[in-house]
C-alpha cells in the first residue's frame, strides 16, 4: 500500500541514465517485516517483483533442462520437469550435426577482435573530438550522431555488394570489417571526456606530453567504467550479430553461433530436433548469461543509455 | 563548445577556428580519420547506394541491370506488397510497443517497491534483452509447439487445446509479438524505474498527505511525471521495434503472417528473388520512416531524454 510512496525516495544503485554511475551498496531494508501489514507488503511488493522474475527465468531454465532431456521425454504429452537420466547426447548431436566447435570458436575470434578494435576506435575518436583542436569539430560529431540512428539493417545490400566485389564472402575480415566503425562507443566515450576536469590535462600539456601520452596515461586511467561499460555492450552486440553474418557466410566453417543455430535449426528441424536445439541455445545463450550476470549493472547502464543503438 | 576553452592564449575560437597548433590537426586526423572513414564507408554509402539500387531492375549477382526509374516503388505500392507489408509492420510495431511499454511499466512499479531481492529481480528482467534473438526464438518455439510444447501442456491442464501458432499467419505474428515483448520489456522496466527514482518524492508525499490513494496518485502524479520517459521509450521502442529481424526470421522462416519491413527487405533481395532492386526500394522506404520518427525525436524533445 504505502510502499509505492516511500520506495520513490531510495535511490536504487546503478542507476541507469547517469552514465558508468558505479553501484554503491544496496541500501538495507530497514524494518519492512516490522510494518504492521505483512499481508499487503507481500501482494504488492514480492508477488508481481516474483511473477514478473519467473516469467523470464522459466523459459530459460526450461531451455537449460530439456537440453539434458532424452527424446522421450521431449516428445510426450506429459509434463517431465527434470530430465531421468541427464545427459549430454543432444549437445553431441548438436555437434555432429553442425561443426558447433569451430562455430563456437568463430564467434570467440570475431568478437574478441571486433570489440577490441571497436573499443580502441572509439577511445581514439572520442579523444580527439574532446581534447584534440580541429575545426568543423561538431559538424563531424553531428555526422556520428545520425550515424548512430541508421540502422544496420538497410545497409545490408550495398555492404554485401561490396564485401562480395572484394571477394571477402565467407572470410574473418568479411565479418569483421564492416561493422568495425562505432557511432555507439564513440558517443559515449565523448560524453564521459567531456566531463572530466580540463586541469587534469592541463599539467601534463605544459610539462610538453604528447596527445598520446595524455590519453593513454591520464584520460584512459580515469576513464575504465565507462570504457568497460561500452566494451561489454559491444561484446554482447558482436556475439549476437546475426543479420550481417547471415548473409556473408554459407560456408559452415566460417558462421558465428547464431548462424550456426539457423543452420541446426534447418537440419534438425520437427519436434524430435526440440533437445538439439535447446542445447544449441544453451551454447548461444548462456555465455552471455554468465557475462550479464557478473557485470549487469555496466551492461544495464550502458544500454539504457545508449537507447537504439549498438 | 566547451573545448574552446582549453588553451587561455587561444583567441580566434568557434567552429572556424583555424588550429594554431598544426600537430593538433595531424592528431586529429590519424585518431579520427580511421573511425570516420569506416563510418562512412559501411553506413553512409550504403544509404546512397540504396536509392540507386533501387533504381534498377537487378538480379542480384547478375552483371547486367536495367534502369527503371521509380518502376520499384510503383510495382511495389502497386502489387498489394504493400499493403500487406505495410499493415503488419504497424501491427508487429505497434503491438510490440504498446505491450512491452504497458508491461514494462508495471514491473517498474514492482522493482521500485523497498523490497528485498529487487536488485536481483531488476537484473534478472532485463537479461532478456542482452540475450541472442535467434536463441531466444528457438527456446520459444519449443515452448509454443501446439503438441509438445509446455504452453501446449498448461493450456491441456485446463481443458484446453493449444491454438496452430505455426500455420496461422495471425496466430504466428501474435506469437512473434509476444516473444518480442518477453525479450524486451526489461529495457522499459529498466528505464520507467530510473524515471520514477528520479521523480520529485515532495510532490509523492504532499499528495499522500492530501489523502490521495495509490491508484489517483499514480493516474494523477505518477503517470503525467513520467510523460518525458514515456516519450522516449515510445520513440526509441518503435525504432527497435521496425528493425526486428531475428526473432522473426527464426519463428516463422517462410514469414508466415510475418511480412514486416524489414523482413521483406531480406527475403525479396536476398533469400527466394534475388530481387537487389526491389529490396533496395524496400530498404529505403524504411529508411525514410525511421528517419522521419529520428527527426520527431530529436526536435520534439532533444532536451527531455537521456542523452547530451
Amino acid at each position: 500500500m504505502s510502499t509505492t510512496a516511500t520506495a520513490a525516495t531510495t535511490g536504487t544503485p546503478g542507476t541507469p541514465g547517469t552514465g558508468a554511475a558505479p553501484a554503491g551498496p544496496a541500501t538495507p531494508d530497514r524494518g519492512w517485516f516490522s510494518r504492521r501489514n505483512l499481508v499487503a507488503t507481500i501482494l504488492t511488493g514480492y508477488l508481481p517483483l516474483l511473477l514478473s522474475t519467473l516469467v523470464v527465468a522459466l523459459p530459460l531454465l526450461w531451455m537449460v533442462l530439456s537440453s539434458f532431456k532424452g527424446t522421450s521425454e521431449i516428445i510426450t504429452l506429459d509434463l517431465h520437469v527434470l530430465p531421468s537420466e541427464p545427459g549430454l547426447h543432444n549437445y553431441q548431436e548438436a555437434f555432429r550435426s553442425v561443426p558447433f566447435g569451430r562455430i563456437f570458436l568463430n564467434s570467440v575470434f570475431v568478437t574478441v577482435v571486433g570489440a577490441t578494435v571497436k573499443v580502441f576506435l572509439a577511445i581514439i575518436t572520442a579523444y580527439a573530438l574532446v581534447f584534440v583542436r580541429f575545426p568543423f569539430k561538431n559538424v563531424i560529431f553531428i555526422a556520428i550522431l545520425v550515424a548512430l540512428m541508421v540502422p544496420s539493417q538497410v545497409a545490408i545490400l550495398p555492404n554485401y555488394i561490396l564485401i562480395a566485389g572484394l571477394g571477402w564472402l565467407n572470410t574473418y575480415q568479411g565479418i569483421i570489417v564492416p561493422s568495425l566503425g562505432t557511432a555507439f562507443g564513440t558517443f559515449l566515450l565523448r560524453q564521459q571526456f567531456l566531463a572530466l576536469p580540463r586541469s587534469m590535462l592541463e599539467a601534463a600539456e605544459v610539462e610538453g606530453a604528447s596527445h598520446w601520452r595524455r590519453l593513454w596515461s591520464i584520460v584512459v586511467p580515469v576513464s575504465v567504467p565507462s570504457i568497460a561499460t561500452v566494451g561489454l555492450v559491444t561484446i554482447v552486440a558482436e556475439w549476437n550479430d546475426y543479420i550481417w553474418p547471415l548473409i556473408i557466410t554459407t560456408d559452415p566453417n566460417l558462421m558465428t553461433l547464431p548462424v550456426g543455430l539457423t543452420l541446426l535449426q534447418n537440419s534438425e528441424s520437427g519436434p524430435q530436433g526440440y533437445g538439439v536445439m535447446m542445447a544449441g541455445a544453451v551454447i548461444v545463450l548462456v555465455p552471455v548469461l554468465l557475462v550479464f550476470a557478473m557485470l549487469q549493472r555496466y551492461i544495464v547502464a550502458g544500454l539504457t543509455q545508449g537507447s537504439v543503438a549498438n | 563548445m566547451a573545448d574552446v576553452a582549453q588553451a587561455p592564449k587561444q583567441r580566434r575560437r568557434g567552429w572556424f577556428a583555424i588550429p594554431r597548433n598544426r600537430k593538433d590537426a595531424v592528431w586529429f586526423v590519424a585518431l579520427a580519420l580511421p573511425n570516420l572513414v569506416l563510418i562512412g564507408l559501411f553506413t553512409y554509402r550504403p544509404l546512397i547506394m540504396n536509392i540507386r539500387f533501387s533504381l534498377l531492375n537487378w538480379t542480384l549477382g547478375s552483371a547486367t541491370a536495367i534502369e527503371i526509374g521509380l518502376d520499384n516503388y510503383v510495382r511495389w505500392f502497386t502489387s498489394g506488397d504493400a499493403g500487406i507489408v505495410l499493415t503488419t509492420t504497424a501491427i508487429f510495431a505497434v503491438a510490440t510497443v504498446g505491450g512491452s511499454m504497458a508491461l514494462g511499466l508495471l514491473v517498474a512499479l514492482a522493482l521500485n517497491q523497498k523490497v528485498r531481492g529487487r536488485t536481483i529481480a531488476r537484473a534478472t528482467v532485463f537479461a532478456p534483452y542482452v540475450l541472442s534473438g535467434v536463441g531466444v526464438g528457438l527456446v520459444w518455439l519449443f515452448i509454443f509447439d501446439p503438441i509438445y510444447g509446455l504452453l501446449a501442456w498448461v493450456l491441456r491442464t485446463f481443458g484446453a487445446e493449444s491454438p496452430r501458432w505455426f500455420n496461422d499467419p495471425q496466430l504466428s505474428l501474435a506469437m512473434v509479438i509476444i516473444v518480442y515483448i518477453w525479450k524486451n520489456l526489461g529495457y522499459c522496466a529498466v528505464v520507467y524505474l530510473a524515471g520514477l527514482q528520479g521523480m520529485n518524492s515532495d510532490l509523492v508525499e504532499a499528495a499522500q498527505i492530501d489523502g490521495a490513494g495509490p491508484f489517483k496518485r499514480f493516474w494523477y502524479l505518477t503517470l503525467p511525471l513520467l510523460s518525458p520517459t514515456t516519450f522516449f521509450l515510445t520513440i526509441t521502442t518503435i525504432l527497435s521495434s521496425l528493425q526486428a529481424f531475428d526473432l522473426i526470421k527464426i519463428m516463422t522462416p517462410t514469414s508466415t503472417g510475418t511480412r514486416v519491413l524489414i523482413y521483406e527487405a531480406y527475403v525479396q533481395g536476398f533469400l527466394a528473388y534475388q530481387r537487389a532492386g526491389y529490396s533496395a526500394a524496400i530498404s529505403v522506404i524504411l529508411f525514410v520512416i525511421l528517419l522521419v520518427l529520428t527527426v520527431v525525436q530529436i526536435t520534439v524533445a532533444e532536451r527531455r531524454v537521456h542523452y547530451a
